[in-house]
């Protein structure tokens, strides 16, 4: 019975994984292995940065519940600032990257001011800086895109860290990325190991060691994967040093912080959260300041990797964004999701966007695509739910 | 016709093999009032519902012989066409809809199809409210601006414009006072005289012992006992015996421990309404709690219980509070939840479901949530491990029947969500804990249980006062009650003088003082 129980948990979660894998193996048979090239893993990992970073921080809005709206217009309103300091004011960049970050908090506190102190829906707030956002970067770049932007700050979303490359095969592997890999190994299995021990010391039921050594070998063969394909390209790309931290950073903090446990709350049941001495609205504050802080890196990445600034820039992104929380499982009425859900989600997203382009199909058909996933997915996840 | 409206034979149904009905048989005589009694989790709701269609047929084994005839309900829909009607514990009128419009919901009066009727309407309604005693009620005002028994009088009058003919009543009583009890009861034995057959399903015993001709015992999913009005011995104790399998000689546990000190001291309390500056809920109420005693509030519904308690409880209700508030002699300043709980004071909601729980969230998530920052994390970052042994010691500790402390709390019964909450309280490590309706809606079982905790907590020299409209319990627990009334302190009763009708002589006296 208790061990029946642990395998049931493990499909749950890991489910979506299982899905990304497939549709990835999918677009590999249909592309001949295009799709898994080094450079369109690289790729991959480019273009979709800036969804992940979003979706970290929408995750945390669905989980309260609501969604953001005004999410790509906020990227296109940083990402002009960036443009104009540089280019029309000539400040340095990094002045700029402050500005940017600047205006993103201050957007997020002003939807953060009105959900929270007035009580205004989410939905309203941000559905007004979503039109607001986009008008204001229309009128700052005079409708016209804003560029070039200078190498150095280009790096951020187009750049490589340092590289030793050695011959290998028809091409080079780049040996940073493989140690990267292989302390990722070792991270990976020492955190499941030390989680074993821990329950067994306190006597917690512990899943049966054929799933745990089954999971840990399934994430490494991920890893792997990613890193060599990297390490055939050219090497690590800048953009996935910081998609890495902030998934990390935010998974830390909704499974390990008070704070994030008090979001998980509200979500759940904010009249309970209120009467449990949790200041809901002081999270919804901070939830959506954060929301416009991840706004801001975004719309640094992606006018670095366009090396402009352009008023059309972000457009939709909230849509993938809320899309890629409520594929990884999150729940429309708060309270469930999970960040590692929400990556997975982006990528899954990202994976389809990218196969379906290489085998040549438009994107007014991956539109009908990815709306067709987002309501099969949200569909197959709440039926199990109901079967339960 | 037989004289058997209605009779259930070997009903089976079984939920992923588990038996929740095993081979039940219940026969109900026309125009009887019928009880069903059994602890939560008996299977009484599930039999109602397998009776009204909810579980439609094929879902279970046995025969429904309804009117000499075999039926085979598929939905609500057909048991209704033959004059089954179910009220659920939950009411299920539509808030913001008029009164006439909510009786006539879902069997709307209408000229050609579609199109509603609004004077037969209104008159029809006007009608059914008569016979359910609410002939002076405005018939276009929304049901929300209705006190809840009024409501619930509602759901009867939408049952008899269909033509009910046999009402199943589902803990009819559950959010009611006393008075309001008494009047729905009544009402029943009309109907009654009116040859309606009733159904009812509760855990006021009392009630029962009023109201009903025969009452059916179910324990574990088997009929145990069929007991007749007149032939055997109803009280009481005697449907208790049937329902637990033993007699339970005391239905309220000793207590015996030491009253110290003043802990809590409250003085000069009063708080106004939240949308209307002008309007007075708490006048001038003073208290206090020393510990180890338990100090009951009674009073009716809308007495304004709950109000003091929340508005004590870090001003969770009302604005424009004054007053002071002592614990331990010391004065302190509450301004919210958070200093509620540091200055070691607890509430535990009377609607657990929307007040007290996270219904999605595990037992532990559950047990912790307002102890999370004092006593399990540092520098916001919280010890899973802590929490989870703390969370499987109060599972242990006050019996939560629970898988594990994983499983979610939405699918634990309701005595063993009371006591996640009471856990959740507990953890914050209070001095002062409010317990409201601790008990609404729970088994007998599971309340004896919960006043072992009480008395437990009392015995740690904690300060507990309880808000409960069940007066017997209200009396069987405390140390003294405070009789409120109209937002204020009415009287005060030590246990040696303190009797139900001394309760209501209270409320009833100070009624008079008003007018």
């Amino acid at each position: 019975m208790d061990k029946k129980k642990t395998v049931n948990i493990n499909m749950k979660e890991y489910g979506m994984v299982l899905a990304l894998i497939a549709v990835f193996l999918i677009f590999a048979a249909m592309t001949g292995g295009k799709n898994m090239s080094p450079a369109n893993i690289n790729n991959l990992i480019m273009q979709n940065s800036y969804i992940v970073i979003l979706a970290v921080g929408m995750l945390l809005c669905v989980l309260t519940g609501n969604i953001d709206l005004g999410v790509g217009s906020i990227v296109a309103v940083c990402g002009a600032a960036v443009g104009i300091m540089i280019v029309d004011y000539k400040a340095s960049m990094w002045v700029a990257i402050l500005a940017a970050l600047a205006i993103g908090t201050l957007s997020g506190m002003f939807v953060g001011f009105f959900v929270s102190k007035l009580s205004i829906p989410p939905f309203i707030v941000t559905l007004a800086t979503m039109l607001m956002g986009r008008g204001l970067t229309y009128t700052l770049l005079k409708a016209q895109t804003k560029g070039p932007l200078p190498t150095d700050y280009t790096y951020i979303g187009a750049g490589f860290l340092p590289t030793v490359k050695i011959p290998f095969g028809k091409g080079t592997l780049d040996i940073v990325s493989i140690g990267v890999a292989l302390a990722a190994f070792a991270l990976i299995i020492f955190s499941e190991i030390r989680s074993i021990r821990t329950k067994k010391k306190y006597g917690f039921p512990v899943t049966p060691l054929w799933q745990s050594v089954l999971k840990v070998g399934v994430i490494l063969v991920i890893v792997w994967f990613f890193f060599y394909k990297l390490s055939r390209y050219n090497g690590i790309p800048f953009v996935l040093v910081i998609m890495g931290a902030l998934v990390a950073l935010y998974h830390f903090i909704t499974s390990k912080t008070v704070a994030g446990r008090q979001i998980y709350a509200l979500g759940g049941n904010a009249k309970a959260a209120k009467l449990s001495g949790i200041n809901t609205g002081k999270v919804f504050f901070w939830v959506y300041t954060n929301m416009g802080i991840l706004c801001a890196i975004a719309g640094i990445v992606l006018s670095a990797r366009n090396a402009s600034a352009t008023p059309k820039a972000g457009d939709q992104f909230e849509m993938d964004a809320i899309a890629s929380c409520y594929i990884g499982g999150a729940a429309t009425t708060g309270g469930v999701g999970t960040i590692i859900g929400a990556v997975v989600g982006a990528f899954i997203m990202g994976i389809l966007n990218n196969g379906m382009s290489l085998y040549g199909w438009s994107t007014d058909i991956q539109k009908i695509v990815k709306g067709a996933v987002l309501l099969g997915a949200v569909t197959i996840d709440l039926l199990s739910k109901r079967k339960k | 016709m037989s004289e058997h409206i209605l009779e259930m034979n070997h009903i089976t149904k079984e939920f992923y093999g588990v038996k929740a009905l095993d081979d039940v048989n219940i026969k109900v005589k026309r125009g009887e009032i019928h009880a069903l009694c059994g602890e939560n989790g008996a299977g009484k709701s599930t039999l109602m519902n397998v009776l009204s269609g909810v579980y439609p047929y094929g879902t279970y084994s046995g025969d429904i012989v309804y009117n000499g005839n075999v039926n085979q309900f598929h939905s609500i829909k057909q048991s209704e066409a033959k004059g089954i009607v179910i009220i659920h514990q939950e009411l299920a009128l539509s808030p913001y809809l008029s009164v006439a419009e909510n009786v006539f919901l879902g069997n709307e009066q209408t000229t050609v199809k579609g199109v509603v009727d609004w004077t037969k309407t209104n008159k029809r309604a006007q009608e059914m409210l008569e016979k359910v005693g609410l002939e002076n009620e405005n018939l276009n005002v929304p049901v929300s601006s209705l006190g809840v028994g009024k409501q619930q009088l509602i759901e009867i009058a939408r049952a008899m414009a269909k033509q009910v003919e046999l009402l199943i009543l589902d803990e009819p009583t559950a959010a009611l006072n006393d008075e309001e009890s008494r009047r729905l009861l009544d009402i029943m034995l009309d109907l009654k005289k009116h040859g309606i057959t009733c159904i009812i399903i509760s855990h006021k015993l009392n009630e029962v012992s009023y109201v009903a001709d025969s009452i059916t015992v179910i324990r574990d999913g088997k009929t145990i006992e069929t007991l007749v009005k007149g032939k055997d011995e109803i009280s009481e104790d005697r449907i208790i015996k049937g329902m637990v399998g033993r007699e339970l000689t005391n239905r309220f546990p000793e207590r015996n421990c030491e009253i110290g000190s003043n802990i809590f001291e409250v003085e000069n309390w009063n708080v106004y309404h939240p949308d209307d500056p002008n309007r007075k809920m708490i006048r001038d109420v003073s208290f206090h709690v020393r510990s180890g005693e338990v100090v009951g509030f009674a009073g009716l519904m809308g007495a304004g219980r709950t109000e003091l308690a929340m508005s004590l409880f870090g001003r969770s209700y009302g604005q424009k509070i004054t007053g002071t508030i002592k614990i331990n002699g010391k004065q302190v300043l509450i301004r919210n939840v958070r200093d509620a709980i540091n200055n070691k004071l607890a509430y535990v909601s009377e609607d657990r479901k929307s007040y007290g729980l996270i219904l999605i969230d595990s037992v532990r998530g559950n047990m912790t949530l307002a102890a999370l920052r004092n006593f399990f994390s540092k520098r916001g970052i919280v010890n899973g491990n802590a929490e989870n042994l703390s969370a499987e010691d109060f599972r242990k500790k006050i019996n939560v029947k629970a898988n594990s402390i994983n499983q979610t709390v939405s699918s634990l019964s309701g005595g063993n969500q009371q006591k996640v909450v009471l856990a959740k309280w507990m953890m914050t490590q209070p001095d002062v804990l409010i317990l409201d309706e601790p008990t609404r809606g729970i088994d007998i079982g599971a309340k004896y249980e919960i006043y072992c905790v009480i008395n437990d907590l009392a015995k740690a020299g904690k300060a507990i006062i309880v808000i409960s409209s069940e007066l017997q319990e209200i009396i069987g627990i405390c140390d003294r009650i405070y009789v409120i009334n109209e937002g204020h302190i009415s009287g005060e009763l030590s246990s040696e003088e303190v009797s139900q009708e001394k309760i209501m002589k209270c409320i009833m006296a100070d009624n008079g003082k008003d007018e």
